[in-house]
């Protein structure tokens, strides 16, 4: 394979591109209502301590959202650039997907963030609180076209190919194709947990600095209970995904499972090393049926197998196994390990309250902040990588889709995206870090506590 | 979806119509975005806060003109997408990480820690200059019929150091409208030496596209044409003087005017494009393809239209909301 190969490099490069992109929308979907809730908790409790809250989480939003604008574009331009067999194919699908983004969710979010950030003084607090929840709101349609357009890539309905053009046909059934409502729950619930450990992290970090402040107490309940009830929820949402992607890309799911050959009592592997090449997998450990239960709920029922997706003369029609195999345990040991911190941070605070709460589980709820970044990746490299070599499902190949650029122009421009994401990464971790330091300064044991400033009227 | 005529004709019309607006809107409204970004080493510390504080709010709904822009040629003429972006990849990639070191510069100058604070400032202005820049190579290349030689390479640095200038340009006569004092007077001065660089970009502009293609020669050189396109550019001439007479009386008593000088340059601007869009017209990427022949189905432009006819009025009023909000003078940008 050839180093400058533009296939490898344009995918490399969205690949980088959405990877860093969504680590943002992925917070601000959630962290929106979240400070819709701080709010609404200050109104009813009159208890500034939610206020605080506020005023520090809004920051980050402010961060995380400037983030994934600026991301965002980049993508926009790309599917130009290094896709244009994507718009060329399936651009009357994915066109007014997109243009119904921008138009309905894009605008209003990028419109009313200007006064959720900087209108608190000069717009009356009922008006403050509805540009917040308008932004809230916003991010959160902004998703939901997003995710119709990337799960019709996977399970697309509701077209006809005239000429090798897709044109739609039935938009209702593009846009609620089958494996959408699953794939919206799974990540707006994936964005819900993201933030509520992202909560938890930051505000146990906080505590070991000392901060004994009632806004990180709060903050830290907050993010326990949210992380606590919505973990069970995503792994039973996770597994109707699963039961879905099952019927709909049985190649895929073979992946996950690292299954080679179809057939009943399709044991469950903790760990193995797939080899393509020899179609087998080296180092199983293996829970005898467990697989077969999870998807058909019978020891006996059938589990796909990737040999069923090689095609007569050879030609591999299922996606690379490792990474797949990989990603999905990624994320689902991710989710036990939110359990377990959750349940066990809940229930401590139960029997000793915010003080009591020992500090070996504040260490670990600190590194655990970032748990939910990494869950949502390797979920979506599960899902995605798991669609190869399919750039839509059954209509289009991701090799058909890219440009005639020259490799060593993608091989400049990716570079560049690389630095500029590293230190851009860096960047916002430290000045999350920073604006916390800041933040616990002000809120130590002996600091003295200010009146809150006051909306308009 | 007959009843206006043929819907493969007058609906690339429409998208042809709203993709120029949306350019337009961008061009003047992160115009001056990124010109505040430019006049950036020229203002103290505190002035600096001031210009950003004059944007703050605005800036990302501004840049989001762009996204609709591309979105619209994206989903509108699909192939012409790939054509102009794929000629385009360089400057596009330059322009994209200029407006992440621009846009995500805005947050860090405030929130890093204060020993940061000039390091941001330096890429909010290197943001701001790669996009204005960029941007206007990609102008050039685009008059230039998106051939790449040594010739339209040099014609295309050209037309980017005029955006850049005019970019500068809008920004000062936006910081007249919106600082005070010390700024404001800066702002004049920015302005005066801008609109220099702003009027001989128009004419190097002017000059060199029908010089490039006989059609375009042929569209503003034919009778009557000559005669019913004149007001285009003498327009502009009287715009530019009447700029120019005018930033020599502010700031005025009681701060008269302050906000004319902003007016010109938008009507400035938009005498530009216009001139540009007729020219152009109705190709869209230039002499290869027509808006006709690269628009999707019609189908699926229809369902677009009719999102973007409910949607836009919506998105221009609170957008005007926004502005109305964060109205008057510029002050530095808080939380709380």
């Amino acid at each position: 394979m050839d180093v400058l190969d533009p296939l490898v490099l344009s995918r490399i490069q969205f690949a980088a591109n959405i990877s860093f992109h969504i680590l943002f929308p992925t917070i601000t979907i959630a962290l929106g209502w979240v400070l819709v809730f701080f709010k609404f908790r200050f109104a009813a409790t009159g208890d500034a301590a939610w206020m605080r809250a506020y005023f520090f989480w809004v920051k980050v939003f402010a961060l995380s959202f400037a983030m994934g604008v600026v991301s965002g574009i980049t993508m926009s331009f790309q599917f130009g650039t290094n896709w244009p067999g994507f718009m060329n194919t399936v651009g009357n699908i994915a066109g007014p997907l997109l243009a119904y983004e921008v138009l309905t969710a894009f605008f209003l979010e990028a419109a009313f963030v200007g006064i959720m950030l900087f209108g608190y003084s000069r717009v009356p607090g009922w008006a403050h609180t509805g540009a917040t929840v308008i932004v809230a709101l916003g991010t959160t349609v902004s998703a939901f076209w997003i995710i119709a357009l990337n799960s019709w890539m996977h399970t697309p309905q509701g077209f006809e190919m005239r000429d090798g053009v897709a044109h739609a046909t039935d938009w209702a059934a593009i846009v609620f194709n089958p494996s959408m409502p699953y794939r919206l729950a799974h990540m707006l619930l994936a964005s819900g947990l993201t933030v509520a450990f992202l909560l938890l992290g930051l505000s146990a970090l906080r505590r070991l600095w000392g901060d004994r402040s009632d806004e990180v107490r709060r903050t830290l309940v907050t993010g326990a209970v949210l992380g606590a009830s919505l973990i069970p929820v995503q792994i039973f949402m996770g597994d109707m995904h699963g039961l879905n992607t099952l019927e709909h890309q049985p190649a895929k799911v073979a992946a996950m499972e690292g299954n080679w050959e179809t057939g009943p009592n399709t044991p469950l592997l903790l760990f193995a090393l797939p080899d393509e090449a020899a179609r087998e997998n080296r180092l199983e450990l293996a829970i005898p049926n467990l697989a077969s239960i999870i998807l058909t709920h019978h020891a006996d029922g059938v589990v796909p197998g990737l040999n069923d997706f090689v095609a007569e003369d050879g030609t591999v029609l299922h996606p690379p196994v490792g990474k797949v195999f990989w990603s999905f345990r990624v994320m689902v040991g991710t989710g036990l390990g939110m359990l377990a911190l959750s349940w066990a941070t809940v229930l401590l605070l139960r029997r000793r309250g915010v003080d009591g709460l020992p500090t070996p589980v504040l260490l670990a709820a600190v590194p655990m902040a970032l748990s939910g970044w990494v869950a949502t990746l390797a979920g979506w490299y599960t899902t995605e990588i798991g669609r190869q070599p399919w750039l839509v499902q059954g209509v289009l190949t991701t090799e058909a889709a890219v440009g005639d650029v020259a490799g060593g122009m993608v091989a400049g421009t990716l570079i560049a995206y690389l630095a500029v994401y590293a230190a851009l990464m860096l960047a916002y971790v430290g000045a999350v870090l920073h604006l916390a330091r800041k933040a616990s300064a002000q809120g130590g044991p002996s600091a003295p506590q200010g009146p809150l400033p006051l909306p308009a009227e | 979806m007959n009843m206006f005529g043929d819907p493969a004709i007058w609906l690339p019309l429409a998208f042809a119509g709203l993709m120029g607006l949306s350019i337009l809107i961008y061009v003047v409204l992160d115009g001056f975005d990124l010109g505040v970004g430019l006049l950036f080493p020229f203002a103290t510390e505190a002035e600096k806060d001031r210009m950003v504080g004059s944007i703050g709010p605005f800036w990302d709904a501004n840049e989001t003109w762009l996204v609709l822009a591309v979105g619209l040629l994206l989903v509108a003429f699909p192939q012409a997408h790939g054509a102009i972006l794929g000629t385009l990849y360089l400057p596009v990639a330059v322009m994209l990480i200029g407006l992440i070191l621009r846009g995500v510069a805005f947050e860090f100058r405030a929130k890093a820690p204060a020993p940061r604070k000039v390091m941001w400032n330096h890429a909010f202005f290197a943001g701001s200059f790669l996009t204005a820049f960029s941007q206007g190579v990609m102008l050039g290349l685009y008059i230039m019929g998106l051939q790449i030689t040594a010739a339209t390479l040099a014609f295309s640095v050209l037309t980017g150091v005029f955006l850049t200038v005019a970019y500068s340009f809008i920004a000062a006569v936006w910081l007249i409208g919106k600082a005070e004092g010390d700024l404001q007077r800066k702002a004049v001065g920015w302005a005066r030496g801008g609109l220099w660089g702003a009027g001989l970009g128009m004419a190097a502009v002017s000059a060199a596209s029908p010089m490039v293609s006989a059609r375009i020669w042929d569209k503003w050189f034919n009778w009557p044409e000559v005669i019913l396109l004149a007001p285009l550019p003498l327009g502009s001439v009287a715009l530019v003087i009447g700029l120019w007479r005018l930033l020599g009386r502010l700031p005025a008593p009681q701060d008269r005017w302050c906000w004319l000088p902003f007016t010109g340059a938008v009507g400035l601007f938009v005498l530009a494009f216009g001139g540009l869009a007729y020219s152009f017209y109705p190709y869209v990427v230039p002499e290869r393809l027509t808006v006709f022949e690269a628009a999707a189905a019609p189908e699926s432009l229809f369902i677009i239209l009719i999102g973007a006819l409910v949607v836009l009025p919506v998105i221009i009023a609170y957008s005007v909301l926004a502005y109305t909000v964060f109205r008057g003078k510029a002050t530095d940008l808080r939380y709380d």
